[in-house]
């Protein structure tokens, strides 16, 4: 069974904001009861029963070392040394996760680790908190009423939207803001379609480098949004259009190499600082536009092989 | 050569073996996605320590046909599923990713 029975990708879009939206420090416990390694198990043991947890992480100083379960002192009990130093039996291969995650990550982590409960770390990897799956269950519960409530208020006065608007050449895809698990879906629909279409294969490639980018961007720096693709039989013109939080130097951010991708991100291999260049120089046509409510990016490629024979490098 | 060829070399532990028959003519070394994706050139095998499922969209974009995940790093499950999807390959292996890069460079002649 899962441990938080929540589909990180396919979930109604509210959820889904919400779970990319809440970040794991505004989940986790922070009041946390640490022992050190010259605890003796049966002192943890005690710490369990009078704090009424399941889990002690043993530090030194602000260092995460291990981490002593229920499960381990059954073991001691079981086999005789509860009265030792938990040094010796403390589990040290510790799946952790970072502050700045969104829970979506959490999520995933409970899924695929049998795990009750991760240490959390944050940039100078210094325990900072503990989430167990209850505390994830319990604040979606929150938000999730609180989102209700603010849906049931503007039902009357809502505009039906559709998220995947297919409309005859025009295909538009919601971006969710951190979900790296679907990233790179729009992308290789737009790919497919322009294959379908028997389009070569070169410009294919700068179509497919174009949505790319632009797609990771809206999933690593942007409040969420849409990527959408309009075909004609000239040209596909390739749009990303998010919710802010708006790029402050437009022309910083066309500089490559150029990046403010933290540390998380960069460890997924973004934030070279290229995404943007490597769209300007692929595009036939490219403008964008920004200011706090929201980014748009714009990009067209023609789609007549002409226009590659004579590779117009200028553009 | 062909992807079957890369399964064969020393050191390489195939993790999933998509399209065997795929052309394999060159290579590129990287772990920076945008890098890759701007600068690989056609029936390329990428070598990086990107394990995790965005590699396989970028693969899947490039046309690359198959990913050697270097320094012993191992891929999730969804990673492998999302490559069997793509027709791509992942072979793993201890080695650096110099080391990979010479051996496949030997295997193309290069
Ligand atoms: N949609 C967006 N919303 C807000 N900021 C953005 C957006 N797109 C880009 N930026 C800003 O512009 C910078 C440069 O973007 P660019 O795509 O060139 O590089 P990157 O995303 O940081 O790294 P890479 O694309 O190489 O992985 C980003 O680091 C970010 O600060
Ligand atoms: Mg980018």
């Amino acid at each position: 069974m899962q441990e938080i029975p929540i589909n990180t990708y396919s979930s109604p879009t509210v959820i889904l904001d919400l779970i990319y939206r809440l970040k794991v420090k505004d989940v986790m416990y922070k009041d946390l009861t640490c022992a050190t390694m010259s605890s003796t198990l049966r002192e943890i043991q005690h710490l369990m029963k009078k704090e009424k947890i399941t889990g002690v992480p043993i530090v030194q100083g602000k260092r995460l070392i291990g981490l002593v379960s229920m499960d381990d002192i059954i073991q001691a009990l079981d086999k005789g040394y509860i009265e030792e130093p938990c040094k010796a039996y403390m589990s040290r291969n510790i799946i952790v996760l970072e502050d700045d995650m969104p829970i979506s990550f959490a999520i995933n982590y409970f899924d695929k680790f049998s795990f009750h409960r991760f240490p959390v770390l944050n940039k100078e990897k210094e325990l900072v908190g503990m989430i167990t799956s209850r505390d994830i269950s319990a604040t979606l519960l929150v938000e999730i009423n609180r989102e209700m409530e603010i849906l049931e208020k503007s039902q009357a006065s809502n505009q039906p939207t559709n998220p995947n608007n297919i409309n005859g050449e025009i295909h538009s895809y919601n971006i969710i803001k951190h979900d790296f698990e679907n990233a790179g879906y729009a992308s290789t629909q737009i790919k497919k379609k322009l294959k379908k279409g028997g389009v070569a294969t070169q410009i294919i490639r700068r179509a497919a480098i174009a949505s790319y980018e632009m797609e990771m961007n809206i999933v690593v720096h942007s409040n969420g949004g849409q990527l959408s693709a309009t075909y004609t039989p000239n040209k596909v013109i390739i749009c990303a259009q998010d919710r802010g939080p708006g790029i402050k130097d437009i022309e910083k951010a066309l500089t490559p190499g150029w990046s403010t991708a933290n540390d998380w991100i960069r460890s997924l291999g973004f934030g070279a600082g290229m995404g943007l260049p490597n769209v300007k120089n692929v595009s036939d046509d490219f403008s964008i536009e920004s200011s706090p409510k929201g980014t748009s990016v714009t990009c067209t490629i023609n789609l007549q092989k002409k226009d590659e024979e004579n590779k117009d490098d200028s553009k | 050569m062909t992807v079957n060829d890369l399964a064969k070399i020393d050191g390489f532990n195939t993790i999933i073996l998509s399209d065997g028959s795929l052309e394999v003519s060159s290579a590129y070394t990287g772990d920076l996605l945008s890098d890759v994706i701007a600068n690989v050139g056609d029936d390329s095998v990428l070598i990086t320590v990107q394990a995790h499922k965005n590699t396989i969209a970028v693969c899947s974009l490039s046309s690359m046909p198959a990913i050697v995940i270097c320094n012993g790093r191992s891929c999730p499950d969804d990673m492998i599923k999302a490559a069997k999807e793509n027709d791509i390959s992942i072979f793993e292996t201890d080695d650096t990713q110099f080391l990979a890069s010479v051996k496949i460079a030997k295997a193309l002649n290069l």
